[in-house]
């Protein structure tokens, strides 16, 4: 399971680096947001991946780490996942308006003609 | 104590909830942003006496919110050099809001300016204090989500574009960051961040190469957010676009949290491969000094030049950071004198760092706040449409001329000595090529800033009408009215008298620094006040009786002896 994740993970992040080379603004935001989910897939990854264990420690446990080992799904992972993707949803719909009024105002979502900023004409 | 360490976070966070409740009266929203803020710069100072000066505390302080020990909750943790940078958003932020009475217009702050200005106070201070990976991450966003709606507020074509490539490459920065986080959870199985250290020095005896690579996620993550040499780009596309008091609160603030960051992962966590990181950081260091002042001389406006420099003082406060860490690496493969010696260049490059982010802070933010002013005067910051700025205002001149000085370097004000420290430490340490590269940047910043001083100051106006040309932000108001003009000068003569306070006492300021430097070199009692007393063995847990069940099993015991006669 984990390396099939792994490999999900890798071409997520490949193809958010692709659609950010990308000229088009909408294609940016995509993959900036593409780029948030393969982050969120790493984390749970990087916790552990347990099947129907429940996130508690049973009375019965002795210890929370060491021996020995208590087999429990971590909550910490996915709370974090949660964080994460709250904040992503935010922060993509900002984008998404930015990207609108950015076109309106500029009359193209070509990131090749945003240049004004650099230029020493247009300040 | 508890309610203190909290303050710099609660009081703009409620500043920020009371001027939405307000959104109506722009006037009264502008009150309770100013007591708001003077409230938040009270409080930041008070902490950083508190913590400096009270013998008990031992220099830091730590608080576990909802009271949750501390590797499972969330701490917030104040040492010297978090309090010295949280008591900087304050005094930045009280400046900041002063200066907007004269500077915003109206537009912009019944659009909710005064809000955004406190939520980015807040996050700012929660970044400071926040003693938790996760929860840095948490006000890393908050303090996105309010910059890159001040970035976009008015909605003017230069700003959306400028804000569309700060957003990306921002939110890049902090999926990046995000990942390392779970890495770094996947790794170690705690977020705490004084629980990480030392749950990775012990890691990092086994897995040097993992930790190593790990760290360069936070190197990368971090460096964008600090600007630093590959990453920097977003900075001058973006920071000379908004209002002159936006990007005065962006220049003084924001890229310094990144260099917070680093400085504190790469001092606390990422620190058993000095060899490597540190000396990746001295490049890129290097490279960012270099690249940030080769840009700001191929400038021909006052606000992009002054965005370039920020470039290059970053790479100033990078350099600290690697030779701290370079030093700290030679002391270890060398014993006696030598090491001692490598070890206490290390705590001056580190304070060093400390001093030139408090410098920086300082002066940037007048520097942006003078350059608004002229804004306002003439309607553009272009040198070629400039001049005669010294025979129309001398005195506000003459304070330019201090900030810009100090920005330089000159001795007696508080550039000179934290470029003196840093110039110092790397000598001691022998990394000649870095300091090398630091003097000549020094020297090219000298004639940057002359050249603005010769040529908006002290040339004559310019044949043309100076306004024929220049795209004025605000054309109801290009004199400014004498109020507003007030209004604006006064943040303007304090930071100013502080450049010149800081440089003048340079034995406090620079004492206080090291205190905060040897804190961050040692990390005993960082690690120490957030996790207790020193941590249990997690396998006496397994030891651990519950006193009645004691008794009982005693008990049982007695019974089967007596019985078995």
């Amino acid at each position: 399971m984990e390396a099939l994740l792994a490999v999900a993970i890798g071409i997520l992040y490949a193809a958010s680096l692709y659609l950010m080379l990308r000229r088009s603004v909408v294609k940016l935001i995509l993959g900036l947001s593409l780029f948030g989910h393969a982050s969120n897939l790493l984390i749970l990854t990087s916790g552990k991946l347990l099947k129907g264990r429940p996130p508690l420690i049973g009375d019965d446990a002795h210890a929370l780490f060491g021996e020995p080992a208590v087999d429990y799904a971590d909550p910490i992972p996915p709370a974090l996942i949660l964080t994460a993707i709250v904040i992503g949803f935010a922060i993509l719909a900002f984008s998404a308006v930015l990207v609108k009024r950015t076109v309106q105002e500029v009359g193209t979502d070509d990131m090749d003609q945003m240049n004004n900023t650099d230029l020493e004409a247009a300040s | 104590m508890n309610a203190l360490l909290m303050a710099p976070v609660l009081i703009p966070i409620f500043t920020a909830m009371l001027c939405i409740a307000l959104w109506k009266w722009r006037y009264a929203q502008r009150c309770v942003s100013i007591v708001g803020a003077f409230a938040l710069l009270g409080a930041s100072a008070s902490l950083l006496i508190s913590i400096d000066t009270m013998p008990e505390l031992n220099g830091v302080f730590a608080t576990q919110l909802g009271g949750w020990e501390a590797p499972f909750g969330i701490t917030f943790v104040a040492d010297r050099f978090a309090a010295i940078m949280v008591t900087l958003a304050g005094l930045v932020g009280a400046c900041t809001v002063v200066y907007s009475v004269g500077a915003i217009d109206k537009k912009r702050e019944s659009a909710g300016y005064h809000a955004l200005v406190q939520a980015l106070l807040a996050s700012v201070c929660g970044a400071f204090l926040t003693g938790d990976i996760f929860n840095m991450y948490v006000w890393f966003e908050i303090m996105l989500m309010s910059s890159f709606v001040l970035l976009t507020l008015g909605g003017e074509r230069g700003q959306l574009e400028g804000a569309l490539k700060y957003v990306a490459l921002n939110l890049l920065s902090s999926s990046i960051f995000l990942a390392g986080i779970g890495l770094l959870y996947g790794l170690t199985g705690t977020l705490n961040m004084a629980d990480l250290s030392v749950k990775l020095a012990a890691l990092n005896e086994t897995d040097t190469k993992v930790v190593s690579a790990l760290s360069l996620l936070f190197m990368v993550g971090f460096g964008i957010k600090a600007a630093t040499f590959p990453f920097f780009f977003w900075l001058p596309a973006s920071y000379h676009t908004p209002p002159s008091v936006i990007s005065a609160l962006f220049g003084g603030l924001l890229t310094k949290v990144g260099v917070y960051a680093l400085v504190r992962t790469f001092t606390l966590l990422f620190v058993g491969n000095y060899a490597f990181t540190h000396t990746l950081f001295l490049w890129i260091a290097g490279f960012t000094m270099l690249a940030g002042v080769l840009g700001a001389i191929a400038q021909k406006d006052v606000r992009r030049i002054l965005s370039f420099t920020i470039v290059s003082h970053i790479g100033n406060m990078i350099m600290g950071l690697g030779i701290f860490g370079v030093a700290m690496h030679r002391a270890s493969i060398t014993t006696g004198v030598e090491s001692e010696v490598l070890r206490g260049a290390g705590l001056f490059a580190l304070a060093g760092t400390v001093f030139y982010a408090l410098h920086h802070i300082v002066v940037k933010t007048n520097v942006f706040f003078i350059t608004g002013i002229i804004e306002k005067m003439r309607g553009t910051t272009q040198l070629a449409k400039l001049g005669g700025l010294y025979h129309q205002r001398p005195f506000l001149s003459s304070l330019f001329f201090i900030s810009a000085m100090s920005l330089a370097g000159i001795p007696v004000l508080s550039g000179f000595w934290s470029k003196l420290t840093l110039v110092r430490a790397g000598l001691q340490a022998e990394t000649y090529a870095i300091v090398g590269v630091s003097l000549g940047v020094s020297v090219l910043t000298m004639y940057i800033l002359t050249r603005i001083w010769a040529q908006a100051f002290w040339a004559p106006i310019p044949e043309d009408d100076p306004e024929q040309g220049g795209v004025a932000r605000d054309n109801e108001n290009r004199e400014p009215n004498p109020r507003g003009f007030a209004w604006m000068m006064s943040p303007v003569v304090v930071l100013t008298g502080l450049t010149l306070a800081l440089g003048l006492g340079a034995s406090h300021t620079f004492a206080l620094t090291m205190r905060a430097a040897e804190q961050l070199a040692g990390n005993e009692s960082y690690i120490s006040t957030v996790l207790g007393a020193p941590e249990p063995d997690p396998r006496r847990l397994v030891e651990f009786h519950d006193p009645i069940e004691s008794e009982l099993h005693a008990q049982i015991d007695d019974h089967l002896e007596s019985g078995g006669h």
